[in-house]
């Protein structure tokens, strides 16, 4: 088939052209030609003859003399081994110096799991961050967003994590990345030889914003062709808030009735959308999801963070260069962490405890209150707690921050004073 | 073969604007066909203006183009009703999703739709009619064995009028689409009735003799509501709370516990994990009324996120419509939707499509009344034979940042009969279930004495309000007799409305059970205690706690339950001020 050019753009409104065309199918491609070069643009509403296209490169500077060629297809991104070690933009350009990847296109935006085939979350996944292994384990399949407010090193946590965990295959979507932040994470995989298990799609704070709507939905779609592979994938996603942004923007653009705070009334939807990708396939490999979703204002019950705390297993709260204890929560960490070690939940559970006392401690010693003995343990424990359970930069296998655990409290108190049953001291109280 | 067929104009989303020629029905199901091929998506016409008709399409549009087919049905969105339905896992259009996997693999495939009720297993049929009877929408035309139940097969319920029974098959094996009696009126026109029937899912069943008020309790052997926010057979109840609070785990012990012959669980754009828990784990579970298991008495519908939306606002009322089906063989039914918000939000996304005027929040302005004729299908009914059904109705609200000032909590709260708010403060605490006992209120009566209940409430009430003073002033400030109250309202919380769900025991009350220890603390409450000073109260308490909540982990009547009640008595005997 002859793919027709059209040459009459009937309306321009932000990043949406309006062409009047016949036999265009709901999200098609069209290659869009015009002064500022060669865009592609997608089909995202149907209407008589008029065919409304969404431009990745942006409306500006689009003529109404521009070239507009049908292309046949839907939106795709090549997937091959090859892929491996690369950085490429939302729309899948290539962004490093490596050649265009064409072959074994697959569609974006695939279908959901059937829930039947779905199996109950099993395998732990590593990351050697004891407030993760530890407090908060992370498992296979699971999807957790980072909720930080901006300025907090939410970009090097992800980064390390990518670096210390046990997984197979890592994807990065980046959403409106600084540049400085995107060479970051390749610099920071490449000098530790992660890069070449690495597959980077990135979307720059100055690259056009339809391209950023892209991120989430090629990344998984990659991630899902290599768990169907029988690999681990973990895919990191930051930040989803611009992503949200993204879409809110795109809504306002096609005058839609937004619902709260100007986004649009599927946020949920469309977040869900890519959460749910998340998945461990039964005798074959595993999706995991860690996304940054920054909070405006610091405020949880902004939109973005909300709709997603609705949506995810749990969630991680950045503050203070620290995952708070008290707001995070790996809501499936009951499956793993009875087969871990046997300490592994009374550590947990008991740490937290001590370290709730210490709070209130402090804040006894803030209003000048006397200290009682206990009160001056628990002073001595939560220093100990926050510099080497709660140091976000160390790469400690579980079984060591175990037993670092087991030594703070050793250090710090009489086992009876712990509430452990006397089977697990016996067993694990450092001796002498 | 469709005879009326329609020619797409427009598509926006899942939202498709068909030109058609032939008469068309509001509510009617049609298929758009992808390129005039063999892939035919679902679709239901929500609008009509002039020749022209809105359809919202329950799969993803790409590929549709200008000038595609649509085959109109005629027929309104319906779901099948007959045996084979408990122990199911439908999608929101009663899509089966195990045998959609059996031929799809891993992922839902676009376009597939298979038989809710699959054509080729034989029913075990026993007639319970004769040629000559006279019978009406509803009666019994006999009865075959599904799991533990007699599923009754009966006269169709959108039958009008008497009608008498020209033949009856006999006893034997049928599949659900043989004919089993076939029936005729005094105008001489007949009708032959299948094993299964079709019923559209946004009408109520209606072929009962009256509707009761609903009044018999409902035990969930939950403590905190059966005792106070109760929830009655044929009652509603609604349970809002932020992300994380515990709305979902906490129908899924309701599911397990729930003293009802059958439970129907909507999971409805929420996590498709959670729906896999259930999943997995109740046909491993034994139902303790029974002894059979828990998968036999229950059917699950399940659109979760990710499904397309259109089928997500289809599947409360696929889930209202079965369970209404069941109560017709006077069962008791319950049916929990997990969250109202995600059908609400189904129902914002069409709205917005169609650029109808928005209200609060974006949500349609018919939002209330389509929320309130939802719960309006929950009930107790007399039938026509005598015997009582019910269809009992919890809904999660899950409230944009947690706030229950918005329109779907605000809806909600007009039409239930008891609210379960759950509160972040007490999910933050670990207070489970959170349940706010200060703020939830219910309609129905109370399994124990409604008097004591009120007097729990006040000793709750004012504790709490010590409570809160003791921040401002602290302890010193506050009077021993305060002190104690407040510790009181405390213990009251941590033994009795808190509930540790992963113990085999304390996980789920039987009413007596409840009854015998509500009492205790009712005495408690009541008994007049003396301290030194308030270190010794608060220590006092501290252990009393220790002791009741291994007093809750003991079974019933137990020898252990015996003595740790004694150690209570005694302990409760050194400071009280006058000797029992
Ligand atoms: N009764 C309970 N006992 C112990 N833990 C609980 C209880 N209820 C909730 N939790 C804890 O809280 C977590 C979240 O609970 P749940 O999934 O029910 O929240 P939710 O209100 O449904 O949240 P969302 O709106 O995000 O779906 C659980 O994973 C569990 O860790
Ligand atoms: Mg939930």
């Amino acid at each position: 088939m002859q793919n027709k050019v059209y040459h009459r753009i009937e309306q321009i409104t932000g990043n949406v052209i309006v062409v009047k065309a016949g036999d265009v199918i709901a999200g098609e491609l069209a290659q869009v030609t015009s002064e500022q070069g060669v865009s592609l643009a997608q089909v995202i509403r149907l209407e008589n003859e008029n065919v409304f296209l969404q431009v990745f490169a942006g409306g500006r500077g689009i003529g109404t003399d521009a070239k507009v060629k049908f292309l046949g297809r839907t939106m795709q991104i090549p997937f091959s081994e090859n892929l491996l070690g690369r950085v490429f933009t939302g729309s899948g350009e290539p962004r490093d110096k490596g050649p265009e990847i064409k072959e074994n296109m697959i569609d974006i935006g695939g279908p959901s799991v059937n829930p039947a085939k779905r199996i109950i979350p099993r395998n732990m996944v590593r990351t050697g961050i004891p407030m993760i292994d530890v407090f908060n384990t992370l498992v296979e399949s699971q999807k957790l967003p980072i909720f930080s407010v901006a300025g907090e090193p939410y970009n090097e946590l992800l980064a390390q994590i990518a670096l210390q965990a046990e997984v197979d295959v890592i994807i990065l979507g980046g959403m409106g990345l600084k540049y400085d932040d995107y060479l970051f994470f390749r610099d920071k995989l490449d000098e530790s030889g992660a890069l070449s298990r690495t597959v980077m799609f990135v979307h720059t704070a100055s690259d056009p914003t339809v391209e950023c709507l892209l991120v989430p939905d090629v990344s998984l779609a990659v991630a899902e062709q290599y768990a169907q592979e029988d690999k681990r994938v973990l895919v990191l996603l930051t930040d989803m808030t611009n992503f949200a942004d993204s879409m809110k923007e795109v809504a306002i653009t096609m005058e839609q009735i937004p619902s709260n705070r100007g986004y649009p009334g599927d946020l949920y939807s469309q977040l869900a959308a890519r959460y749910e990708k998340a998945v461990d396939f039964e005798g074959s490999g595993s999706i995991t999801i860690l996304a940054v979703t920054t909070m405006p204002g610091d405020d949880v019950t902004h939109p973005v963070p909300d709709n997603t705390g609705y949506i995810t297993e749990g969630q991680f709260y950045l503050k203070n260069r620290r995952i708070e204890p008290f707001g995070s929560l790996s809501r499936l960490k009951q499956q793993v962490n009875d087969r871990t070690r046997d300490d592994h939940r009374a550590v947990m559970d008991t740490m937290i405890q001590l370290y709730a006392s210490y709070k209130e401690t402090l804040e006894k010693q803030s209003m000048g209150f006397r200290m009682s003995d206990w009160d001056s343990k628990l002073l001595k424990y939560g220093a100990r707690f926050e510099s080497t359970m709660m140091d976000i930069t160390v790469n400690l296998p579980l079984e060591e921050a175990l037993d670092a655990g087991w030594k703070i409290l050793a250090d710090c108190f009489e086992p009876a004073e712990t509430g452990i049953k006397s089977t697990l001291t016996d067993k694990f109280w450092p001796k002498g | 073969m469709s005879e009326n067929i329609g020619k797409i104009i427009g598509v926006n989303g899942n939202l498709l604007k068909v030109e058609f020629n032939k008469p068309v029905i509001q509510n009617e199901v049609a298929y758009a066909c992808v390129g005039a091929g063999d892939l035919k998506l679902k679709a239901e016409v929500i609008r009509v203006r002039g020749t022209s008709a809105e359809l919202q399409v329950f799969e993803d549009t790409v590929g549709l183009k200008v000038g595609d087919p649509v085959e109109f049905t005629g027929e309104l969105l319906s779901v099948e009703l007959g045996p084979g339905l408990l122990t199911q896992v439908f999608d929101g259009l009663q899509n089966p999703l195990p045998r959609l996997a059996e031929e799809c693999g891993f992922f839902l495939q676009r376009g597939k739709y298979l038989d809710p009720l699959p054509r080729d297993v034989k029913w075990a049929f026993t007639p319970k009619l004769k040629a000559g009877d006279i019978v009406i929408a509803g009666d019994t035309i006999g009865t075959i064995p599904e799991g533990m139940f007699d599923h009754r097969v009966m006269v169709p319920f959108n039958l009008r009028g008497k009608w008498t029974v020209e033949s009856v098959k006999p006893a034997g094996e049928y599949t659900v689409v043989e004919v089993v009696a076939v029936l005729k009126d005094d105008k001489g026109n007949t009708r032959e009735c299948q094993i299964m029937q079709k019923w559209p899912v946004k009408m109520p069943i209606k072929a009962y003799a009256e509707r009761l008020r609903p009044t018999e309790s409902m035990a969930t052997k939950l403590r905190t509501i059966d005792t106070f926010f109760p929830v009655a057979k044929g009652g509603t109840f609604c349970v809002p709370g932020p992300f994380g609070a515990g709305k979902t785990v906490l129908q899924q012990i309701m599911s397990r516990n729930a003293e009802v012959d059958i439970v129907i669980i909507a999971a409805c754009g929420e996590r498709a994990g959670e729906v896999v828990e259930t999943l997995r784990e109740f046909p491993e579970l034994t139902d303790p009324r029974t002894g059979k298991s828990l998968m036999e008495r229950t059917l699950i519908i399940c659109n979760t996120s990710s499904m397309p939306v259109a089928a997500r606002e289809a599947s409360v009322y696929t889930g209202v419509t079965l369970a209404e089906y069941y109560r017709q063989m006077g069962l008791d039914v319950l049916l929990l939707a997990d969250s109202t918000s995600r059908w609400a939000q189904a129902l914002r996304e069409m709205s917005g499509r169609l650029e109808e005027i928005p209200g609060e929040e974006a949500f349609p302005a018919y939002l209330e009344s389509v929320i309130a004729s939802f719960y309006e299908r929950g009930g107790a009914v007399r039938l026509n034979n005598g015997e009582q059904g019910t269809v009992t109705i919890g809904g999660t609200v899950s409230p944009a940042g947690g706030n229950f000032e918005e329109p779907v909590t605000q809806a909600t709260l007009k039409v239930v009969g008891a609210f379960h708010g759950l509160s972040r403060a007490r999910s933050d605490a670990r207070r489970y279930p959170a349940i706010d006992p200060l703020d939830s209120w219910s309609k129905y009566p109370s399994i124990v004495n409604e008097a004591n209940v009120a007097e729990a409430r006040k000793v709750l009430r004012n504790g709490a309000e010590v409570g809160q003073m003791m921040k401002v002033v602290g302890e010193e400030g506050t009077s021993i007799d305060d002190f104690v109250l407040y510790l009181k309202s405390e213990y009251i919380d941590a033994t009795y409305l808190q509930q540790n769900a992963f113990d085999e025991t304390d996980s789920s009350n039987s009413i007596e059970r409840q009854e015998y220890v509500f009492g205790k603390l009712l005495k408690l409450m009541n008994t007049k205690m003396t301290f030194k000073d308030k270190d010794a109260a608060r220590s006092f308490f501290q252990q009393l706690t220790q002791t009741c909540r291994d007093w809750n982990g003991s079974e019933f009547e137990s020898d252990e339950f015996k003595k740790i009640e004694e150690q209570m008595t005694k302990a409760l005997a050194e400071v009280s001020d006058y000797a029992e």
